[in-house]
């Protein structure tokens, strides 16, 4: 073990501890910002694996969270719930008597989503460009049609109601440190600098010998098991689902916070997703009926909306490469700052 | 024993014939010219021999196998390397980074071996970085080792996408003008640099080009293409008395 090793530990104790205070101090509300920020932090760090390590322009994570947040929760509620739920058109067999502990069934949900990511990553990498956007976009529309229309399997537009809050902080945290722990791990690894390669020039890249279309599909299937898993814990934090959450404004969430983050840096990433999720929560003050300097302003629902939208406006013409670019954090950097600092201190 | 052999090779794009009847043999360690004015098909035959295109008709021979319309990333891993007209290299990553990709196309060590640093995958990263640190040091890009690879000098960037190739561990270099931009000194230092490589790593070495002083100085055979047709094939003393090379350079 390396110094960095111990540092990296270290953090992921502090986290912990953190997460264990948060559960016992924080109301639930703020829990509830916590483990929202968390989902938001796997989505968007699985996000940045395909569309800014990558460079491929992914449209479609909205089909791969619904996948997961349906499989999952399908197999945590109990048959007495599917039966309260599924009143129109009742639940295919065998699902309708399946009942698993919560860790299988995100675990299931992740799986569920990565097996349609190796069927579709088959047409979906036979075009590129705004090909393959608009493939992903289609592909995000027609999960979300099927879910609207296969009644037996989903409810169609009523949804599924009254899941078990399963996921709590210990789930969030722990599921976004995995996730960033492995895409880190698997993009500062040799594979991960064939995907930058491929992302700079794909055609010199399979002129050094690389199998692009492997390479790819891998990136693809890994981020759609995140997704997957991350849509099974949504599910169980909202308790509530139905195909009108998971539209394609999930997806161009997704894509604000990874592009203001800086496409390519995980770092910039995990900070864009905690940030937008809080500040998506402090601004619904300027949804409300306000008084300023005795002037009184009207709540103007989506109001927030705008904010964000003008956020991103000064970041595309401030920031090209978003907040970070592809700068990530590193403890060797750290060290570099902080000696920086330290002389800049002494002279 | 001809190392690379086409017969009867072909490529017409539609209804435009861009490639006829190519029959080429290119021995062993051979340093091999391929000349034409522009539109004469030359970058298609590198597409060809390199598979980013399939031919439409005739065969592709290395070392006597077939390897006519297999994949780019196959045929390199056979042995043969290329370069492109306009420099192709990973912009955003170093130097060192460039030729560790030409290193890594034969790993055998799987994603979530590599992930979890398994031995296997370290082995492999430890060899190639070797490799590619023994390269750069021989081609004069040691002290570049971790500069972003789009910013280096253009001759440096030349340089590099032929180490890059060579990292591939080719038999069969395919070279597309690479004097291309370059002013005479650096295309006099690119002569000797392709002299030494031809010697150091036993390549074969195919070579387009424009600069008709580099290919007569460097090559011992030529062929000469004009709209797609082999219009003569020899020795450059040979070739450059030809009077259809002639008239197709000068006009008649």
């Amino acid at each position: 073990m390396t110094t960095k090793h111990w540092l990296n530990l270290g953090v992921v104790g502090l986290l912990a501890l953190f997460v264990w205070g948060a559960g016992r101090w924080l109301d639930e509300y703020q829990v509830r910002l916590l483990n929202n920020v968390a989902v938001f932090i796997t989505l968007a760090v699985s996000y940045n694996l395909i569309n800014g390590v990558c460079g491929q322009l992914h449209l479609g994570p909205n089909a791969f969270i619904t996948l997961g947040a349906y499989t999952a929760a399908l197999l945590t509620m109990t048959p007495a719930e599917k039966a309260a739920n599924f009143l129109i058109t009742p639940l295919y067999w065998p699902l309708s008597q399946i009942s698993l502990p919560f860790p299988l069934a995100l675990l299931a949900g992740g799986l569920v989503a990565a097996g349609a990511g190796f069927l579709t990553g088959f047409p979906v990498f036979r075009v590129r460009g705004d090909y393959l956007a608009i493939v992903t976009l289609g592909f995000g529309e027609v999960v979300r049609v099927l879910a609207n229309n296969l009644q037996g399997l989903t409810n169609g537009p009523l949804g599924l109601k009254g899941l078990y809050p399963c996921t709590n902080l210990w789930w969030s945290w722990g599921v976004a440190v995995a996730t960033v722990a492995l895409i880190t791990a698997l993009v500062n690894s040799g594979y991960g600098r064939a995907l930058k390669a491929i992302r700079d020039d794909e055609t010199a890249a399979r002129a050094m010998g690389l199998n692009t279309f492997r390479h790819l599909l891998l990136a693809y299937i890994l981020s759609a098991f995140f997704f997957g898993v991350g849509g099974g814990l949504l599910a169980h934090l909202i308790t509530t689902i139905s195909p009108s959450l998971f539209t394609f404004f999930l997806t161009f969430n997704l894509l604000i916070i990874i592009v203001v983050g800086g496409l390519g840096s995980t770092t910039g990433a995990v900070l864009a997703a905690a940030f937008f999720t809080l500040a998506g929560e402090w601004l619904r003050v300027v949804e409300e009926p306000l008084e300023v300097l005795g002037l009184h302003i009207p709540g103007i629902p989506g109001m927030r909306m705008v904010l964000f939208s003008l956020l991103l406006l000064l970041v595309i013409i401030y920031f090209r490469g978003g907040l970070l670019g592809r700068r990530e954090f590193t403890w060797a950097g750290l060290t570099r700052f902080c000696s920086r600092m330290g002389r800049h201190d002494a002279s | 024993m001809m190392l690379l052999e086409t017969r009867n090779l072909g490529h017409s794009f539609g209804g435009l014939l861009a490639l006829e009847n190519l029959h080429l043999q290119v021995p062993e360690g051979a340093l091999y010219g391929l000349i034409g004015p522009n539109g004469a098909g030359k970058t298609t035959i590198f597409n060809l021999l390199s598979g980013f295109l399939k031919p439409t008709q005739g065969d592709i021979l290395f070392h006597g196998a077939k390897i006519t319309g297999l994949p780019p990333e196959q045929i390199t891993l056979l042995g043969i390397a290329r370069t492109f007209q306009n420099i192709r290299l990973f912009g955003e990553l170093t130097v060192l980074d460039n030729v560790l990709v030409g290193c890594q196309g034969r790993g055998r060590a799987s994603w979530w071996q590599a992930a979890l640093r398994f031995p296997v995958y370290l082995r492999e990263e430890r060899e190639y970085l070797a490799r590619s640190r023994a390269l750069l040091e021989e081609v004069g890009l040691a002290g570049a080792a971790d500069d972003i690879a789009g910013q280096l000098p253009y001759g440096h960037q030349r340089r590099l996408e032929i180490t890059r190739a060579l990292a591939t561990r080719p038999k069969l270099l395919l070279l597309d003008e690479p004097a291309a931009g370059l002013n005479p000194q650096e295309t006099q230092d690119l002569m000797d640099f392709l002299r030494t490589i031809h010697r150091e790593y036993h390549l074969t070495i195919l070579v387009i080009e424009h600069n008709l002083r580099l290919v007569m100085g460097l090559c011992q055979h030529l062929t000469v293409l004009d709209h797609g047709l082999t219009i003569a094939a020899g020795p450059p003393a040979e070739v450059r008395r030809h009077p259809r090379v002639i008239r197709a350079y000068l006009g008649k």
